[in-house]
């Protein structure tokens, strides 16, 4: 059973964010990515853990280093779930356009 | 779709907030009457082929409404609501969760935020909801109210024709 971590919370810390716009245009080692913030590397490399366990970014050992990606397939998801939501919403109000239209002919 | 009301959807992912935008043609009291009295939310909150039951509402502060989103299979889905705040025909807040079927909420919910205004005839609705988890978002969506869309899309658009 894996470890079901939240991804909608992951992106909601603004570290975690910067991270993520970091290593979108490359792929970086941990101590690369740690050299851009103030925070410690311990806190840098418990983001990082964060952000791998829910699928956002990916590891990929290259020679001895350790290089850390974005899954863009992850990213896409988020998007997919709010454009659902959206489409729910839409459904909704137009099955209620619907409704006035037929409560507004009773009242005449 | 025959109509081309307002419909402005944003995502503020950081402060976990949904903004909404839906203008109605119809005035104000009856765009009002529409979501806060059962018998008329029952008639479309729930996307065909799915339909909603209210076992009862309270509209009024602190007064709840519990109610089962039902699928074709008769599924139940049951969610409770809590109104924390209404000012008649302008706005209300409430407290949503999905439930047991004796009503125990499962926390955390989300709170929405309903805000009426009518110009020229027509009925603008704002709608704020704040989710403690986005992912929450993500369970609304699995609790299956995707079964049967696309084919609810297209029973909706017949019936919009047949009426018209």
């Amino acid at each position: 059973m894996e470890a079901r971590r939240d991804v909608f919370q992951a992106i909601a810390d603004p570290t975690r964010r910067a991270i993520l716009f970091l290593i979108a245009a490359q792929s970086m080692t941990p101590n690369a990515i740690a050299e851009e913030f103030h925070s410690s590397r311990q806190a840098v490399s418990k983001h990082i853990q964060i952000l791998t366990e829910c699928g956002l970014v990916k590891p990929e050992k290259r020679g001895r280093e350790m290089y850390y990606h974005i899954n863009a397939s992850k990213m896409n998801e988020i998007d997919k779930w709010i454009q659902q939501f959206k489409n729910i919403l839409e459904t909704q109000f137009n099955q209620l356009d619907k409704v006035l239209l037929t409560l507004k002919k009773q009242k005449k | 779709m025959t109509t081309n009301l307002l419909f402005d959807f944003t995502v503020d992912k950081a402060a976990k907030k949904v903004f909404i935008t839906r203008e109605f043609d119809a005035d104000l009291s009856l765009v009002w009457d529409a979501f806060t009295k059962a018998e008329i939310l029952d008639q479309w909150v729930a996307p065909k082929p799915w339909t909603s039951k209210t076992k009862y509402m309270d509209f009024k502060v602190g007064g709840k409404r519990f109610y089962a989103m039902v699928s074709p299979e008769g599924q139940e889905r049951w969610a409770i609501q809590e109104y924390t705040s209404v000012t008649p025909k302008t706005n209300f807040k409430m407290y949503n969760a999905f439930a047991d079927k004796d009503g125990n909420p499962e926390l955390p919910g989300s709170e929405w935020d309903y805000t009426f205004s009518e110009q020229d005839g027509k009925t603008k609705v704002d709608i704020t909801i704040y989710n403690e988890s986005l992912a929450r978002m993500e369970k609304m969506i699995e609790m299956g109210f995707t079964e049967g869309f696309k084919m609810s899309m297209n029973n909706l658009e017949k019936l919009l024709s047949s009426t018209r």
